[in-house]
């Protein structure tokens, strides 16, 4: 049981450092870290379909487009 | 005049939305369609899964929907992105480590990916989660090597074959059952691979139809950058 907690508030600071953070491809890193830990939790939660799409499509395809559009515009946000 | 045109046609609309609302009861206790599903699943079509015999079986068509849907957003990159002079992707080796990890990993991934959508009926996943799990195999072969190349040719005879093979199975159904994409193989032996008629047949093309979707379209994004 605490370990869900732990990676409750694992989530939300992934979730204000993604929001906060200048640095793009480090925002994008802690929107992935946020899909690894909405996949065991959708895992916990006995929905494990929906945790193989997040962990494929979450993890590695939404990020690596978002990667080639920072690549393609900028990295810093102004 | 256009006003009151308008008014018209909305108020048309209002009265057909409102009297189609009318007929639902307000505040009755209404999921007994949940319960079906678990009761039943087996018994009507053969899949252990019930999450794939509700996306493939009771829901069929939206799946068919959803498939056309992907298509449609992969072409639409692909007619944005298509260059004809044959670009080549320009991004720098990856490291001896990578490049090794990843010849070891592709194999083992695409396993799983294949693993994924052929049990679709039995455990966990189906064609979309299979089909999403290769073409992470694929990506990480494209960011190691320079030189690892997907035959463009290839990928859209699969996608187009798979779709074909989606809706055959579908018209299958209209041809020696009552209607679209009704199961009309046997079902067999609940647990087994090779049971719930057509359910299989149509995860392995959806699994093949995403996973070369999704490659063809990190392919094109891939060689947009400079």
């Amino acid at each position: 049981m605490i370990m869900i907690y732990i990676l409750a508030v694992i989530i939300i600071v992934a979730a204000i450092f993604s929001v906060k953070q200048k640095d793009l491809l480090l925002a994008v890193i802690g929107t992935s870290a946020i899909s690894v830990i909405l996949s065991i939790f959708y895992y916990l939660l006995q929905a494990p379909d929906v945790a193989l799409t997040e962990a494929a499509i979450g993890v590695a395809l939404s990020t690596i487009i978002f990667v080639i559009a920072i690549k393609k515009t900028e990295r810093y946000e102004e | 005049m256009r006003k009151v045109t308008a008014i018209f046609v909305l108020a048309i609309f209002g009265f057909y939305m409102l009297s189609v609302f009318l007929t639902i009861p307000f505040g009755e206790k209404r999921d007994n369609v949940g319960q079906h599903y678990l009761a039943n699943t087996v018994k009507e079509t053969g899949a252990v899964n019930t999450v794939t015999s509700i996306v493939v079986s009771y829901r069929g068509f939206d799946t068919l929907g959803e498939v056309t849907v992907l298509f449609l957003a992969a072409t639409g990159l692909g007619a944005i992105l298509f260059d004809k002079k044959g670009k080549k992707r320009r991004l720098q080796h990856a490291s001896l480590i990578v490049r090794v990890g990843a010849h070891l990993l592709y194999p083992l991934i695409v396993l799983l990916g294949a693993y994924v959508f052929v049990h679709g009926h039995l455990t966990p996943g189906g064609g979309f989660q299979g089909g999403a799990i290769i073409a992470t195999g694929v990506l990480l072969m494209f960011m190691s090597y320079r030189s690892f190349e997907t035959s463009h040719k290839a990928l859209i005879y699969i996608e187009s074959l798979a779709g074909i093979v989606f809706v055959l199975a579908g018209f299958s159904g209209l041809i020696w059952g009552q209607s679209f994409l009704q199961n009309v193989l046997p079902l067999g032996e609940p647990g087994r691979l090779l049971s719930a008629g057509i359910i299989p047949i149509i995860y392995i093309a959806v699994g093949f139809k995403v996973g070369a979707e999704l490659t063809g379209l990190l392919d094109n994004l891939l060689k947009t950058i400079k």
